[in-house]
């Protein structure tokens, strides 16, 4: 069996002084390849490790015909962001985890493939807006254009609903704007696909909260039928630990969003400042503590620690992440708590006190418990640290609307097929349902409401 | 984009202005404000709305010149617009009939408290107004304040107009007069809510007080507004922007209000350089 194509990838001792992507994408010459790999399972498991469904082995055979575009579109009856999801998917645990070629030898990288195409399509031909079918004249409002929000928008679209998405931040994308870097999403291809939904006659507004700028009740009176919250989780969780306030500490979210949507890595081109010292920590071993190390080492932090409190094994962050952090210099401090920090007298942070930890039983989540290790805390002086350790519900239109349940977590109570709330009329998905989940699982959340709102708009049925 | 109706200088490095802004009056309480973009690189910053004209879909605004972006915001003429506006943001501010309330506002922060001395009169309270400024070219509002008071102090720090001192001394004298006062609210310099509150504290009245902490997306996502009260941290943005004062610690906050001293100044510097070599 012939190995995987690997991907090319910009020079770490290069790309540590960029913001632009890592990953520079197959050629066509290896897309064929990697593709001819692919031995066509007439019962395909890959596509049952898809959230979404897309027809795997029908877009691989198309490459191996050359058919590029058409391998484009064939994925797009599924996913409506294909250049998105072929970049942040977690394949690895989905659709490449079920490749039969993974048993003996490495899976077919069905990700870089989807990236080929669609990228290929964007370049090379002319983007085909989805045919919109007849016309409902019934009106579906989609609070927030994060990956859920913008597929429910192109499904109803699509269904020939008018469609209005609310976004309250003054750019689109939801996380995909202010959360992963440029280095990992490149904000060009994001605002593509926003302009090709806008081409399908979806509505958008910014600077809008819903739960405050309008209410949820004040979209129905203003005759939107049907309303999809595709909110995300949106507040960022701390350690509770003395000295969490001090200066020089971010949440990931803010870090992030200062970089990615505020652009602070060109201040003062650009007026929003960032504070990132010579030694960063990250804490936390997830996808956004890895963005955030390692948009740390492209700001110019010559020593950038992950600190977590497991080991490697049990990082939720994806091996390619992790491997391209480490390419790029980060240090992993493994089996390590953060119990406070100390500040310099002036109000910044000026070290951590970490606390050595061990792995026990298995907790809830399926993992080792991390126990902490009596008497074994030190201090580890630091400039800067970034605490990326999930998110909680945001509760701005959830307070302004209690006719919508929540769940004991405070997310709202959906239904997981539905996404129907306890509010006649209004659905909802995404990360502020599940919590902090993946791109996709809110896409996939946002293919079945749409199917769901539909059938409410068809028959009025709740 | 947001078009700019009215635009009027009412003091040293201070604007009103008057914006366009149709969806944001619909909602609009006293306490709430809005977060502003000037333009495609500015920053985000929060500024409290002074008052909305449902009728008209615009919001009123004063801004003092401190920053490059208050700056930039200070250039724009009646007829241009500012890129992004959103809003109405944080908890309104808890309006009741209470018995007397003394309402201050220091500097700027005398726009903000001004809607919530309205909206007390109205719901039937004694009001007494303290107002604070520099000195006399400072002073703003004072006809407003006048008009929505059943009393109202001036003070200037110099004593060029009305009486020297600050608004401290004025509460001070209140309380040595053994005047009656139910609930204070005070709005201006975090130093300034500092000292009211400890001040009141020893008298044990209620104070409320609105705090002015750095934000970005200003709905909770990035925890760059979080200040401690009771012990707690909370985020001003979501939880706020009021509190009791008593529970605050003022000290953290001005703390966390400088941290980006240096690249403000940086900031500044260079556009203000910049102006001059154009």
């Amino acid at each position: 069996m012939d190995p995987r194509e690997p991907m090319p990838k910009q020079e770490a001792s290069e790309r540590i002084k960029n913001f632009n992507e890592v990953a520079l994408g197959y050629t066509e010459e290896q897309a064929r390849r990697e593709a001819e790999r692919c031995i066509q399972c007439p019962k395909p498991l890959c596509v049952k490790g898809c959230p979404v469904d897309i027809s795997i082995p029908e877009f691989i055979k198309l490459i191996v015909e050359g058919k590029y575009t058409e391998a484009a579109r064939k994925i797009k009856e599924d996913d409506i962001l294909p250049r998105m999801t072929g970049r942040v998917c977690p394949q690895e645990d989905q659709c490449e985890a079920q490749c039969v070629l993974g048993i003996k030898g490495s899976p077919i990288a069905i990700g870089r493939l989807e990236r080929f195409v669609s990228d290929y399509e964007a370049e090379n031909a002319e983007i085909e807006a989805p045919p919109v079918r007849a016309k409902k004249n019934k009106k579906v409002a989609v609070v927030g254009s994060g990956p859920a929000g913008l597929t429910v928008a192109a499904d109803c679209a699509r269904m020939g609903y008018d469609v209005k998405i609310f976004e309250a931040l003054h750019k689109p994308g939801g996380v995909l704007a202010y959360g992963i870097p440029e280095f990992r999403l490149p904000k060009a291809i994001v605002g593509c696909e926003i302009e090709a939904l806008k081409e399908m006659g979806v509505e958008l507004e910014c600077n809008v909260i819903i739960g405050r700028t309008i209410t949820v009740e004040q979209l129905f009176e203003e005759g939107f039928d049907a309303i999809f919250l595709g909110l995300g989780a949106g507040l960022p969780r701390f350690l509770g630990v003395e000295g969490e306030n001090l200066l020089g500490i971010y949440s990931a979210n803010e870090f992030l969003t200062r970089i990615n949507l505020m652009k602070a890595y060109k201040f003062p081109e650009y007026d929003t400042p960032i504070n990132v010292g010579k030694k960063v920590a990250v804490i936390g071993g997830g996808n956004v503590a890895m963005d955030s190390a390692r948009s740390a080492v492209r700001l110019g932090s010559e020593e950038v620690h992950i600190i977590y409190r497991r080991s490697r094994q049990e990082m939720p962050a994806r091996n390619e992440e992790i491997e391209n952090a480490e390419e790029e210099g980060v240090i992993f401090d493994l089996l390590v708590n953060p119990i406070g920090f100390a500040g310099d007298g002036k109000g910044w942070v000026k070290s951590v006190k970490l606390i050595k930890m061990e792995l026990g039983e298995v907790d809830d989540s399926g993992r080792r418990r991390p126990i902490p290790i009596k008497g074994s805390d030190f201090f580890y002086d630091v400039e800067t640290v970034v605490v990326a350790i999930g998110q909680k519900a945001n509760p701005i239109l959830l307070d302004a609307t209690p006719e919508i349940k929540k769940n004991k977590w405070a997310y709202i109570d959906a239904d997981g097929e539905t996404g129907k709330t306890s509010m006649k009329g209004v659905f909802a998905g995404g990360d502020i349902v599940t919590g902090e989940a993946t791109v996709i699982a809110a896409m996939g959340a946002g293919r079945k409401a749409s199917r769901a709102i539909d059938e409410y708009l068809k028959t009025g049925k709740w | 984009m947001y078009k700019i109706l009215k635009k009027e200088k009412i003091g040293p490095n201070l604007n009103k202005f008057v914006i366009e802004a149709p969806l944001i009056p619909r909602n609009y309480q006293p306490g709430q404000f809005i977060v502003l973009k000037v333009d495609e690189a500015g920053e985000r910053i929060p500024i409290t709305i002074a008052d909305a004209d449902k009728d008209k879909g615009t919001i009123t605004i004063f801004v003092q010149e401190v920053g490059k972006t208050t700056y930039k915001l200070g250039e724009l003429k009646e007829g241009d617009s500012i890129s992004d506006v959103v809003g109405p943001l944080g908890h309104p501010a808890k309006v009741d009939k209470i018995g007397t309330v003394v309402t201050i506002g220091g500097g700027v922060g005398t726009a903000i408290v001004y809607p919530e001395t309205k909206a007390f009169k109205e719901a039937g309270n004694y009001v007494i107004s303290i107002i604070g400024f520099r000195n006399k070219e400072h002073v703003i509002l004072e006809e407003e304040m006048r008009k929505c008071s059943d009393e109202l102090y001036v003070m200037t720090d110099d004593g060029s107009y009305g009486k020297k001192g600050f608004t401290t001394d004025e509460l001070q004298e209140l309380e040595n007069a053994g005047r009656k006062m139910d609930l204070v609210i005070a709005i201006g310099p975090a130093i300034m809510m500092k000292k009211i509150s400890e001040m009141t504290k020893q008298y044990n009245v209620k104070t409320i007080v609105s705090l002015n902490s750095t934000m970005m997306d200003a709905t909770g996502m990035c925890g760059g507004c979080r200040v401690e009260v009771d012990g707690e941290t909370k985020f001003a943005c979501v939880d706020g922007p009021e509190f009791d004062g008593h529970k605050v610690n003022f000290d953290l906050l001005i703390k966390r209000l400088s941290a980006y001293e240096k690249q403000e100044k940086e900031a500044l510097d260079r556009y203000k350089d910049c102006k001059i070599e154009k």
